[in-house]
């Protein structure tokens, strides 16, 4: 068991971020914690994602003329990079619509939200 | 020519750049834009469908770089199928947003990108590639969702970019479990890969797990879908008309290109406890999706929660794994986005003419809005599966392959969906026809009486021709769609 925490700890801090992500998605009431949520909840992803690359003793992919093998795998790098960029649009949009729910209900609490709503 | 899929791809995101950049100088071209990018598109769209039931499945590498390193893009008779549908309908919905107030230019460039997305969906051979361009689509329909301008939009796009974002989610990670496996994304390798790594091995069964149900938040199907029926009630018609036909329809392409193409047949040979649970887990949204959508007052609500069943059947269709069921799916699948879609539009007329939003509303409705509440009532029975409409034939041939299986609980689920889908859709017809009003009280309300056809009101009712050329031509259709059928079922 300790074995396993010292040699997997990366996969527990991925399934660490996914839970806590996930569960201020459900259990927080304030909109903008529950897009922090959405953003730890996906960096949870990110991280499995790039620890899959490592090679233990690997360098870094870059060729040149001391270039000397193994290299780590680039490829998930790359992918995380672009899951990056969607997501930090996700986060735009999620505050911009923030911004207007803000502006239509003067809260961010979901549940002053719905009472706002139901008196309407 | 196989140049036509990148271009098919590229062309509306460009147009949705330049929508923005033009419309900073001139704020009413982006209507323009849009229609000049969606009618392109139709004709790129169109040539690759003839390519490709003329001459077979083409593949594109993009920049040169072969697969499984570089992105491949593929177009079949599937994905041709669905591009096609993709294009018409995003071309002629436009014709719904013409001279709205609240349509600016940022609407004409979510608009577009949508398309490009949706066409990126359909198009791609790689599955990360695929993840981004579900992204890009759900931005897109986020955007457009909320594009309504009330609270209850701005409510409806967050909940909906939440619960989407989350599904996507699933599926990168997903996408990581069988790049673990693996070490490739191209599909055609990993088919290959996955089924070398063994399909009953912890990776691959967990990466089957997480995209499928990634993807199934995506499609709504029930118990996951719950952000569909809001954003589809909350949006602007013109909006629920496009969304409602166009992106469950690629998710639900996606799960069946992700069934065929990656996972393959074999996977639920060697699996069958997957494919039970897939099926069983569809059909269960058959009868959920059936039951809610009778429980709505809200017109767009109780079609929203139809979706949330009829995707239910493609799925199921689709996971049957025989090549009736899964000519019977691709037909519903590209027959429901023109009811649905026709659906939304006639409901959205005859909020227009009438401002009845809600079943009791459509009370008599027929003698204020004959076209409008005639298209609806046409519509609504095909939907059910009357013949000669593609509904019918869709859901026959589903049946068929339920049967030809031998699950008798899925053929039985399916049949009772046409009496489900009556079940709700009688209760509004019959309102509407024989309502409880007094008549002549409603005739005095009716502005002149004189049926007038406005160009929404056109497009609903292009919908209702579309829907029945298609149950017509629907052999034709399954004769061109046998090799993509026979590639897929490696025979």
């Amino acid at each position: 068991m300790i074995d396993l925490i010292l040699t997997r700890y990366h996969y527990i801090a991925a399934i660490l971020l996914l839970a806590i992500g996930l569960y201020m998605l459900i259990a927080i009431k304030n909109l903008v914690a529950k897009v922090i949520g959405l953003n730890i909840f996906q960096t949870g992803i990110f991280l499995f994602f790039i620890t899959t690359g490592m090679v233990t003793g690997g360098a870094p992919p870059l060729l040149g003329p001391h270039a000397e093998g193994p290299f780590v795998s680039p490829l998930p790098h790359v992918l995380i990079l672009t899951a990056i960029v969607v997501g930090v649009s996700l986060t735009a949009v999620a505050l911009t619509l923030i911004v207007r729910i803000y502006a239509e209900y003067g809260s961010l609490r979901e549940d002053i939200i719905r009472e706002v709503r139901a008196n309407e | 020519m196989s140049e036509l899929l990148p271009l098919a791809i590229v062309l509306p995101i460009v147009a949705s750049a330049a929508a923005v950049i033009v419309g900073r100088v001139r704020e009413e071209s982006g209507w323009y834009l849009a229609l000049i990018g969606t009618a392109v598109q139709v004709v790129l769209a169109i040539g690759i469908a003839t390519q490709v039931f003329g001459d077979g499945r083409i593949t594109h590498h993009l920049a040169g770089f072969p697969p499984p390193q570089g992105i491949q893009l593929v177009a079949d008779g599937l994905s041709a199928a669905v591009l096609s549908v993709v294009a018409v309908v995003g071309f002629v919905v436009l014709g719904y947003t013409r001279g709205s107030e609240t349509h600016r230019t940022a609407f004409y460039a979510g608009y577009l990108l949508l398309v490009g997305g949706l066409a990126g969906v359909t198009l791609t051979g790689d599955l990360f590639n695929m993840y981004v361009f579900l992204e890009i689509t759900g931005l897109a329909a986020y955007a457009l969702v909320a594009s309504a301008n009330t609270g209850r939009s701005a409510l409806a796009g967050l909940r909906y970019l939440i619960i989407g974002t989350i599904g996507a989610s699933l599926f990168l990670l997903g996408v990581g479990y069988a790049f673990v496996a693996t070490g490739t994304l191209n599909m055609m390798d990993l088919s290959a890969e996955l089924a070398a790594a063994g399909y009953r091995s912890r990776l691959v069964l967990a990466s089957f797990a997480l995209i499928v149900t990634g993807l199934a938040i995506k499609i709504a199907l029930f118990p996951v879908h719950t952000w569909q029926p809001e954003a589809y009630a909350s949006a602007p018609d013109s909006v629920s008309t496009l969304i409602s036909a166009l992106v469950s329809t690629a998710a639900a392409y996606a799960i069946a290109r992700i069934l065929y193409s990656v996972y393959t047949v074999e996977f639920f040979t060697a699996v069958p406890t997957a494919q039970d649970l897939l099926v069983y887990a569809a059909a269960l949204s058959v009868l959920a999706g059936s039951v809610l959508a009778v429980l709505q007052s809200e017109i767009k609500r109780m079609l929203a929660y139809s979706s949330v069943s009829q995707f239910g059947l493609v799925v199921a269709a689709f996971a049957l794994a025989n090549q009736t069921a899964f000519l019977g799916g691709t037909i519903h699948l590209v027959g429901h986005a023109v009811m649905k879609g026709g659906l939304f539009a006639a409901a959205g007329v005859i909020a227009i003419r009438t401002g009845a939003r809600t079943v009791d509303e459509y009370a008599d409705l027929a003698a204020e809005a004959p076209i409008a509440t005639g298209t609806f009532a046409v519509l609504g029975l095909a939907l059910v599966g009357v013949p000669p409409a593609v509904g019918f034939v869709g859901k026959w041939y589903i049946a068929l392959g339920a049967v030809a299986e031998g699950v008798w609980i899925i053929a039985a689920v399916i049949l009772l969906s046409t009496l489900l889908t009556l079940a709700y859709f009688a209760r509004v017809i019959e309102r509407m026809y024989f309502g409880m009003d007094v008549p002549g009280e409603t005739a005095a309300v009716a502005d002149g009486g004189r049926p007038t056809i406005s160009p929404k009101l056109a497009i609903a009712v292009a919908a209702v021709v579309a829907v029945i050329v298609m149950g017509l031509g629907a052999t034709w259709f399954a004769s061109l769609l046998e090799p993509t059928m026979e590639f897929l079922f490696g025979l």
